[in-house]
């Protein structure tokens, strides 16, 4: 795919997708849609790690059997791994804690759970 | 615990999925994949296993200390080495031209060789047992506590 | 009042995010000093043909190990708030 795309449309396409999720987190009360929220903004980072280091015409960056002799950057890819894993991670984790939320007051609102109680 | 129909199929399914999973992680330095990926796919082997049997079926026969012996054995594996090149510094790739893994591809594209890649391959393990016993773990904790429903401590 | 201020905020950030995603390098030519000597190098110095796998376990080692280690944090921190009390009359 040579020729050029204007106005850098995969970059501009996560900005649209971390603005979507940060719209999400910061409104809504619901404790599963602010996860949600959190888990499609950790998807945008990955694939704004992942578009940073594109080269025109590359194929990637393994020898075995290589097509061509253009090679896409191969630290980004290494950091995206490390990223996916930390946010599946931190997913387990925040959703595990919902659910002991759930269990000692009795529902999911966030304006519910708010005041330190005994 | 779900129908005849849907026990066989998955206990048929299910050892391909486990064989498929330890491919990726053996074949780390030769075609895409590597120990969290492979990690990945054997856990999802075990998720089928888990939704096609129900969870105090599996929870019989396996215990929650027999992962945590898997994946403390995999980290001290990890560990081990990277203090195992100290002599140069901290995670040096000492296994390079010795007699284990140590041999060197030829330079541009090539039909690969398994015995290549120092340490690497290694290391693979060690983080596939990690990430296998870590995400089983997860699995089988979460789906026992969304079926007992007697109130703790 | 609070509907302004989230606004407001929402504004702001949108607004800084779509100029930087307009003003960073074109798509397709990224600066690449460090990568063109890893994809050089590989075969020789680590013996492996997958360069991601060598960025990660060896040029790169020590953030795998921070990886790992958040890994073991995470499924710990899961396994101890499931926990069950334990029976009083137990053989």
């Amino acid at each position: 795919m040579t020729g050029n795309i204007p106005f850098n449309i995969p970059f501009v396409a996560v900005a649209i997708l971390i603005s979507i999720s940060l719209f999400i987190m910061v409104t809504q009360r619901n404790l599963i849609k602010v996860v949600m929220g959190l888990s499609i903004m950790a998807s945008g980072v990955n694939l704004f790690l992942i578009t940073l280091g594109y080269r025109e015409g590359g194929v990637a960056p393994i020898y075995t059997h290589a097509p061509g002799q253009l090679m896409v950057l191969p630290v980004p890819q290494a950091l995206t791994l490390t990223s996916i894993v930390i946010a599946v991670a931190t997913l387990a984790l925040m959703l595990s804690m919902i659910v002991r939320i759930y269990r000692s007051t009795g529902s999911v609102d966030s304006e519910k759970s708010r005041m330190l109680k005994g | 615990m779900m129908s005849k129909i849907v026990r066989t199929m998955a206990g048929i399914i299910v050892p391909f999925v486990f064989v498929y999973g330890l491919y990726v992680i053996l074949h780390g330095h030769l075609t895409p994949g590597g120990g969290f990926q492979g990690g990945g796919v054997f856990a999802s082997g075990v998720a089928l296993f888990i939704v096609a049997f129900g969870s105090a079926y599996v929870h019989q026969r396996l215990k929650e200390h027999h992962l945590s012996l898997l994946e403390s054995s995999g980290v001290l594996i990890f560990i081990g080495l990277g203090f195992g090149g100290i002599a140069t510094v901290f995670f040096y790739n000492f296994l390079v031209g010795s007699s284990v893994f140590g041999n060197i591809p030829p330079t541009g594209a090539n039909p690969g060789d398994i015995w290549t890649g120092g340490v690497i391959p290694l290391m693979n393990v060690g983080v596939g047992l990690k990430v296998i016993a870590g995400l089983s773990a997860i699995l089988l904790v979460m789906a026992l506590a969304t079926t007992l429903t007697e109130v703790e401590e | 009042m609070r509907t302004i201020a989230v606004a407001i905020f929402l504004s702001i950030v949108i607004a800084l995010l779509i100029s930087a995603a307009l003003l960073i390098h074109p798509f397709g030519q990224p600066p690449s000093q460090m990568d063109d000597y890893i994809i050089e190098n590989t075969q020789m110095e680590t013996g492996a043909n997958n360069a991601v796998t060598a960025v990660v376990f060896d040029y790169r080692g020590y953030d795998t190990l921070g990886e790992a280690t958040i890994l073991f944090a995470a499924v710990t921190g899961v396994v101890t708030l499931f926990r069950r009390k334990k029976k009083e009359n137990r053989q």
